[in-house]
């Protein structure tokens, strides 16, 4: 268990159920099955005229979409204050890293129609075969990206 | 979307977000840790996340008519195509050179995890590429 879970894995476990239990709260109040990929698609909608952001289904979903994703900021703050230590959590993964990572997520997530919560959780809950096809995928080349740029890349 | 149902969502997704957190999913390095087999924990938050979904998503219907706010209970539609597979595989590509994935990126402005933000600076335009690059259906 130490080499599986070198930091314990009790954090990860009430984590994830708390994470399906407010996915839960979203279907069963809302009827919502929501990734959170979508909402960089729905919020461009605000501010381009390309016809791809202007579709029904995303301007229609905008609004709630900025909410949900001000429910995350607003949960994650509470635990920062309840929890998060001293020296705040602030990652060492250098900039050009998350900037060159966030494009291909934002292009292969809207592409893939989603992402780790949206095929992952909402998807796999939903036992959908196309959804399990795209972790898997999506599994494979993180590993595949992550190690190799552990031996090429000094952090 | 009514202010109950709003009400909700908001709830839900704080309930989300402090998952999120409490799980150390908005800590790139845990992430990166995972991919590179040293650190097993996103299975377990992945799988409890799903597990309870699940059995939301199974039984939510059979129990209730309609959504507890109105409207009516959605069905995931994951469609199996090329976009899905090379799309998730690009997708893949960013998670393991960043550490990051959107949920995470969202919620950790709210731990304070500022560098991140060029992440979901580059999901933006990530996005826009694909959009403005995409037919509208």
């Amino acid at each position: 268990m130490a080499t599986l879970f070198p930091d314990g894995w009790t954090q990860f476990l009430a984590g994830g159920l708390i994470m399906g239990t407010g996915v839960s709260l979203l279907f069963v109040m809302a009827g919502i099955i929501g990734g959170m990929s979508s909402v960089f698609t729905t919020t461009l909608s605000y501010v381009t005229r390309a016809p791809h952001f202007q579709q029904q289904k995303f301007v229609n979903a905008r609004s709630w979409r900025l909410v949900l994703a001000a429910g995350l900021i607003a949960g994650a703050f509470a635990w920062r204050i309840w929890a998060a230590p001293a020296d705040g959590i602030v990652t060492t993964v250098p900039w050009w890293r998350l900037l060159a990572g966030g494009v291909c997520i934002g292009y292969g997530a809207r592409r893939a129609g989603g992402c780790t919560s949206g095929h992952g959780i909402c998807g796999l809950a939903s036992l959908q075969l196309p959804s399990l096809i795209a972790v898997l995928t999506f599994l494979a080349t993180a590993m595949l990206t992550a190690q190799v740029a552990a031996r090429m890349l000094a952090r | 979307m009514n202010a109950i149902r709003l009400a909700s969502v908001f709830v839900g997704g704080a309930l989300f977000g402090f998952g999120l957190a409490l799980s150390t999913m908005v800590q790139p390095e845990v992430i990166l840790a995972f991919l590179q087999w040293n650190n097993c924990g996103l299975l377990l938050v992945l799988g409890g996340a799903a597990g309870v979904t699940l059995l939301t998503y199974r039984f939510a219907p059979r129990l209730l008519a309609r959504p507890l706010a109105g409207g009516q209970f959605n069905t995931h539609v994951s469609v199996m195509s090329r976009d899905t597979v090379i799309g998730a595989a690009i997708f893949g590509i960013g998670w393991g050179l960043s550490g990051v994935c959107p949920g995470p990126a969202v919620a950790s402005i709210g731990v304070g995890n500022w560098p991140v933000l060029w992440a979901m600076a580059g999901m933006f335009a990530g996005a826009w590429i694909h959009g403005s690059l995409a037919k509208a259906e």
